[in-house]
C-alpha cells in the first residue's frame, strides 16, 4: 500500500515537523494567535502536532483594540473551548497617548500599536520563538523570508544576511536576548488555507462570510462601521451592503469586498475567480512602497 | 488565480479532488548573474496569467522607478522583493513563487546567480526535484553555470533544464543554442545527469516560455512551461527502509508514551519490529496514533508524513535518536566522511569544532581532514588543507557522540547534516554523508552475485573453442588497462598501442573511459565509488571480449588501487596488463 501523499497532506506534514522543532529546540515558545484565518489552521496544525498532549506553549494576541468585535469574541471562545493559555497584550502607553488609526494615521498606527506593542509581550514574557502565520505567497518581501527568521536583539529582521536553510535541518541556535520568528505556514498559499478549513470544517470567524454590514466608503475602499468610534463625516450615514472580508486585522484598516457569499463554498468559489490580492484591500501594505520589508525590518510580524 | 481555474460548472469537492490529485514539483532557477532568472519566472507567471490585477499595476509603477528595461514591464521585479535587490537590479536571495496549472502545481525558487549568494542557492537547491539552469546566449556557459549545476546535482537533483536565454541578442542563431547546448550537455554527462534539455529562449520577449515562439522554426521541442509539466517528479520510495528521527515525546499523561517525527525515510505499520538506535534496543510498533476526529489511528504511513508512534516496550529513546526498521541499518558512528559545501567567510580548516546537526541530533564535532578539493570546471580533485567560502570538497568529520547516519544518495533526510559556528550561530556549511556501504551496496556491483537463470543459460558452450581462436588471430586475449588521471595521454597511449597490435595482425579494441560514459555507464559521475564502477562495467565488457578472442585496451582514470586490483582478478592473472600514466594531480593515489 502506498499512497501518495496530496499537497495538502505534504504542507500539513511540512508544518508539524516545523511546530515540533520549534517546541523542542526553545525554552519560551509563543504562537502568535491573531484570529484570521492563517491563525486558524496555524492552531489546527499545533493541536494536531501535540496530540494527545497540549501544545506546549501559550498563545499571544496583540489587541489594539480596534479589532473587530466578532473577532475578539471568537478569540476567546476558542481559548475556552480548546482549555488554551492565551495572553493578550496592548500597549499601553500608546492607548494612554492616544495613539489610533484615525488621528495618527495607519502607519504610526500600526508601528505603536502593533510592531511595539509585539516588541513590549516578547521582552515582557522573554519568549525566544515566535510562531506565526504568515506565508510567502502574501508578499513579496515574505517571499524572501526563511522558515526560522533570526532576529537581533532589537527584534530586526537582516533580509540581506539570512542564514542558509537547506533541507529540514533548521539552525535554531540563539544568543541571549535573540530570538526567532517561526513560519510553519511558509509554503501555504490562500488556497491551501481555505481548502484546509474547509476539508477538516474548521471555525472561522463569520466576518468570512456574506452579511448586510454597515459600511462607509473611505478613499474607494468600503469600511465597516463596527462600533461608534468610528468618525463619520458630517450627513454621512452608514450603508448596509452585503460584504464580506478576505483578511482581517483593526476594522478601520481593513477594506471590505462586496459579495454575496454566504457560505464557505461560496467563498472559495469566488476566491478563485477573484482577479486581485487578498491584501489589496489592506490599507497598511500601502503607505509606501517595499513598505513590508521596513515595517518587518523594525520587528513586525 | 496562482491556481489552476475552477471550470464552468465544476463543484468545489471536484475541484479540491483534482487539485490534490495534481503532482507537486519543486524546481530552482540557477546560473550566472544577470542571465535571466528572475525574469524567466516573472514571465513564467505573467503568461500563465498568475500575476494579480493589482500585483501587476505594482509591477508596471516599479519597472518605470527601477527597471532594467527602458521603462518597458520589468518581470524580474515580480520576484526582486528586497529593496536591495531593486535599487541594485540582482537577486540577493531566494524568492519563493507559488503557482499552479491544470496538471501540476509548481513551488519555484527563484535563485540569485551571484557567487558570493552562492549559499543561497543551495539553500534554494535543497528544497528542488529539478534545476533550470540559466544560460546567456552571448556569453555561453560559465564557470557559475557549472557551480550550479554542479551543486544542484551533488545535492541530488535528477533533471536538469538548460534556457538558452537572451536568444533576441545572437539574432536567434541555431548554430550558438547547439553549441551551448552541447556544452552543457557534456557537463552534465560528467555530473550523471541523464536526459537533459535545452530550450532556446527570450525571457524578456517571451519566446518558448510559456507559448512556442516564431523566432526558431528550427526548434522542434517543447517549450519550458510543457517540460515543467511532464518531467517524472522524483518521489520517496515507500519500500525504502524506514528512518525515523525523533523529534519529541509526547506525554500528557502515565498511559501514553509516543514518539513524533517525520518519517525520512520508508514506511510504517503497527506490528513492525524497530530498532532505536544508537542504542540499539529493539521493539515493535503498536500505534501509529491519531486523534479520533482526524480520522484515528493510522493502518499505515510514509515518508515524508509526520506521525506519533507508540511502541512495545519501555525502550529508552528521545530527541536525537532514529527509529529504524530492523536490517538494513543505517551507520552508527563518530567519523563521518562527507561532501560539504562552505557557506562562510572563515575558511573551514581542520581541527575547527563546529555543531553538527543531522536528523534531529546535535552534536559538537571536530574537522579531521579536507581529503580533496573539487574544481567545478574541471570536475578534477586536488588536495587541499581547508575548504574557503563557496568551495566543494570532501571533509572527514569526527563527531563527539555517535551518530545515526545514512549515505546522502541512499536516504536525503537522514544523509544530510549542516554544520553550525559555535560562537557566531551561523550555519557555515552543509554537508552530504558518504558512505563505504553506500559505495558497495549501491553503486559499484563488483561483489553482486549475478542472477541464477542467467548463469544457466550462459553455460552452453561455444561451438568454437578458445584455441581455433588463438589460432586464427594469432595470439592470445589480453585486456590492458592504461590508468592516469585526466589529461595525462592515455587515449593517446592506448591508440598507439591499438595500431601496433593491429599491425602485428591482432583482433584489438579500445574502450575508453568517457566513451563508456556515454552510453554503457550514463548514470554515472565522476566520484571515487562512480569511477570504480565504470571500471567494473569495463573489466566485464573486456572479459565477454577477451572470451571472443579480442584482446582490450582500457582507457581509464581508475584511481583506486582496490578497484584495480577487482579487476584483475575479474579478467583473470594470466590475461591482465596495467599501465600508469603519471599519477600527479589525484590526491589520494
Ligand atoms: N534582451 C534580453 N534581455 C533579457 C532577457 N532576459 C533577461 N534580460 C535582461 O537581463 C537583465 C538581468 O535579468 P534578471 O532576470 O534580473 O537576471 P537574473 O539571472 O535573475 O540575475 P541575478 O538573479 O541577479 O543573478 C535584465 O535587465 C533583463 O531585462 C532576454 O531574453 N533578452
Ligand atoms: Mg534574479
Amino acid at each position: 500500500m502506498s499512497p501518495t501523499l496530496s499537497h495538502l497532506d505534504e504542507l500539513e506534514a511540512e508544518a508539524i515537523q516545523i511546530l515540533r522543532e520549534t517546541a523542542a529546540s526553545f525554552e519560551r515558545p509563543v504562537l502568535m494567535y491573531s484570529i484570521g484565518k492563517d491563525s486558524t489552521v496555524l492552531l489546527h496544525l499545533a493541536l494536531k502536532a501535540f496530540w494527545p498532549g497540549k501544545p506546549p506553549f501559550p498563545l499571544l494576541h496583540i489587541d489594539t483594540t480596534w479589532k473587530f468585535r466578532e473577532m475578539i469574541a471568537f478569540r476567546d471562545e476558542t481559548a475556552r473551548r480548546l482549555g488554551l493559555d492565551l495572553r493578550v497584550h496592548t500597549n499601553q502607553e500608546g492607548l494612554a497617548q492616544g495613539v489610533n488609526p484615525f488621528a495618527s494615521g495607519s502607519k504610526v498606527h500600526t508601528d505603536v500599536m502593533k510592531t511595539q506593542a509585539l516588541r513590549q509581550a516578547l521582552d515582557m514574557w522573554k519568549f525566544d520563538a515566535a510562531i506565526g502565520g504568515a506565508r510567502r505567497d502574501e508578499e513579496k518581501s515574505r517571499a524572501k523570508e526563511r522558515v526560522f527568521s533570526f532576529r537581533d536583539r532589537h527584534h530586526r529582521w537582516d533580509p540581506k544576511n539570512q542564514r542558509p536553510e537547506l533541507w529540514n535541518l533548521f539552525n535554531t541556535r540563539i544568543n541571549q536576548g535573540e530570538s526567532i520568528r517561526v513560519f510553519p505556514m511558509s509554503n501555504w498559499t490562500e488556497l491551501d488555507v481555505w481548502l484546509y478549513i474547509w476539508k477538516h470544517g474548521l471555525p472561522v470567524v463569520p466576518l468570512y462570510l456574506a452579511k448586510p454590514r454597515p459600511v462607509v466608503e473611505r478613499g474607494g475602499t468600503l469600511i465597516m462601521v463596527d462600533d461608534h468610534r468610528m468618525p463619520l463625516e458630517p450627513g454621512e450615514k452608514p450603508r448596509m451592503v452585503s460584504v464580506r472580508f478576505r483578511t482581517l486585522g483593526c476594522y478601520p484598516l481593513s477594506g471590505a469586498v462586496e459579495s454575496e457569499a454566504d457560505t464557505l463554498d461560496k467563498v472559495i468559489e469566488e476566491m478563485l475567480r477573484a482577479k486581485t490580492s487578498e491584501r489589496q484591500g489592506r490599507l497598511i501594505d500601502h503607505d509606501q512602497s517595499g513598505s513590508m520589508e521596513e515595517k518587518k525590518r523594525e520587528g513586525y510580524f | 488565480m496562482s491556481f489552476a481555474e475552477l471550470k464552468e460548472g465544476e463543484r468545489l469537492r471536484e475541484y479540491l479532488e483534482r487539485y490534490e490529485r495534481t503532482e507537486l514539483l519543486r524546481f530552482l532557477t540557477c546560473g550566472s548573474v544577470d542571465d535571466g532568472k528572475s525574469t524567466l519566472i516573472g514571465r513564467l507567471l505573467h503568461d500563465t496569467g498568475r500575476i494579480y490585477e493589482d500585483h501587476l499595476a505594482a509591477l508596471e509603477r516599479d519597472s518605470k522607478v527601477h527597471g532594467t528595461t527602458g521603462g518597458g514591464l520589468d518581470l524580474a521585479l515580480a520576484t526582486d522583493g528586497l529593496k536591495a535587490e531593486r535599487e541594485q537590479g540582482i537577486t540577493i536571495d531566494v524568492a519563493w513563487r507559488y503557482f499552479a496549472t491544470n496538471t501540476r502545481s509548481f513551488i519555484i525558487a527563484d535563485c540569485p546567480g551571484h557567487e558570493q549568494y552562492t549559499r543561497n542557492m543551495a539553500t534554494g537547491a535543497s528544497h528542488c526535484q529539478l534545476a533550470i539552469s540559466l544560460i546567456d546566449a552571448r556569453k555561453g556557459v560559465t564557470t557559475q553555470t557549472r557551480r550550479h549545476a554542479f551543486i544542484a546535482s551533488l545535492l541530488g537533483i535528477r533533471h536538469v533544464v538548460a534556457a538558452v536565454n537572451k536568444m533576441d541578442l545572437v539574432g536567434w542563431s541555431e548554430d550558438r543554442f547547439r553549441e551551448i547546448e552541447r556544452e552543457f550537455f557534456l557537463y552534465c554527462q560528467r555530473l550523471g545527469i541523464s536526459e537533459p534539455a535545452a530550450v532556446p529562449i527570450s525571457a524578456l520577449q517571451g519566446d518558448n516560455v510559456v507559448r512556442r515562439g516564431t523566432n526558431s522554426p528550427w526548434y522542434a521541442g517543447p517549450p519550458v512551461l510543457e517540460l515543467l509539466e511532464s518531467v517524472p517528479v522524483d518521489r520517496p520510495s515507500p519500500d525504502a527502509p524506514f528512518r525515523m528521527p525523533v523529534q519529541c515525546v509526547i506525554r500528557p499523561d502515565l498511559d501514553f508514551r509516543g514518539f513524533a517525527g517525520q518519517i525520512a525515510g520508508g514506511s510504517v505499520k503497527p506490528g513492525d519490529r524497530v530498532r532505536v538506535l544508537p542504542s540499539g534496543r529493539e521493539s515493535r510498533v503498536v500505534r501509529i496514533a491519531r486523534a479520533q476526529e482526524d480520522g484515528g489511528d493510522l493502518p499505515y504511513a510514509a515518508a515524508p508524513q509526520s506521525v506519533v508512534l507508540t511502541l512495545a516496550d519501555e525502550v529508552d529513546c528521545s530527541r536525537g535518536d532514529v527509529i529504524c526498521c530492523v536490517g538494513d541499518d543505517p551507520a552508527v558512528t563518530l567519523g563521518i566522511e562527507c561532501d560539504v559545501v562552505w557557506m562562510q567567510e572563515q575558511p573551514l580548516v581542520p581541527g575547527q569544532r563546529y555543531l553538527l546537526r543531522t536528523g534531529t541530533k546535535t552534536t559538537p564535532c571536530t574537522v579531521r581532514r579536507v581529503r580533496w578539493l573539487l574544481d567545478v570546471d574541471t570536475l578534477e580533485t586536488s588536495p587541499a588543507e581547508s575548504l574557503r567560502m563557496n568551495e566543494i570538497g570532501r571533509v572527514q568529520l569526527e563527531c563527539e557522540e555517535r551518530v545515526v547516519v545514512d549515505g546522502y544518495r541512499d536516504c536525503h533526510a537522514t544523509g544530510a547534516l549542516v554544520l553550525v559556528d559555535r560562537l557566531t550561530n551561523a550555519t557555515s556549511g552543509a554537508g552530504m554523508v558518504r558512505l563505504p556501504t553506500e559505495i558497495g551496496a549501491r553503486r559499484a556491483h563488483w561483489e553482486t552475485q549475478a542472477a541464477e537463470t542467467l548463469e544457466r543459460a550462459d553455460a552452453k558452450p561455444s561451438l568454437v573453442t578458445a584455441e581455433e581462436r588463438e589460432r586464427r588471430w594469432r595470439h592470445a586475449p589480453r585486456t590492458v588497462l592504461i590508468y592516469g588521471p585526466p589529461k595525462s595521454g592515455k587515449t593517446r597511449a592506448a591508440l598507439e598501442l591499438e595500431r601496433q597490435l593491429f599491425d602485428a595482425g591482432a583482433a584489438v579494441v579500445v574502450l575508453d573511459g568517457q566513451a563508456l560514459r556515454r552510453g554503457v555507464s550514463k548514470d554515472l559521475g565522476f566520484s571515487d565509488e562512480d569511477r570504480s564502477e565504470n571500471l567494473r562495467r569495463a573489466a566485464e565488457i573486456a572479459k565477454l571480449l577477451n572470451d571472443q578472442g579480442f584482446t582490450v585496451i582500457l582507457a581509464m582514470v581508475a584511481p583506486d588501487p582496490a578497484a584495480r586490483a577487482r579487476a584483475r582478478a575479474l579478467i583473470g592473472e594470466g590475461r591482465w596488463e596495467e599501465r600508469g600514466m603519471g599519477v600527479a594531480s589525484s590526491p589520494e593515489h
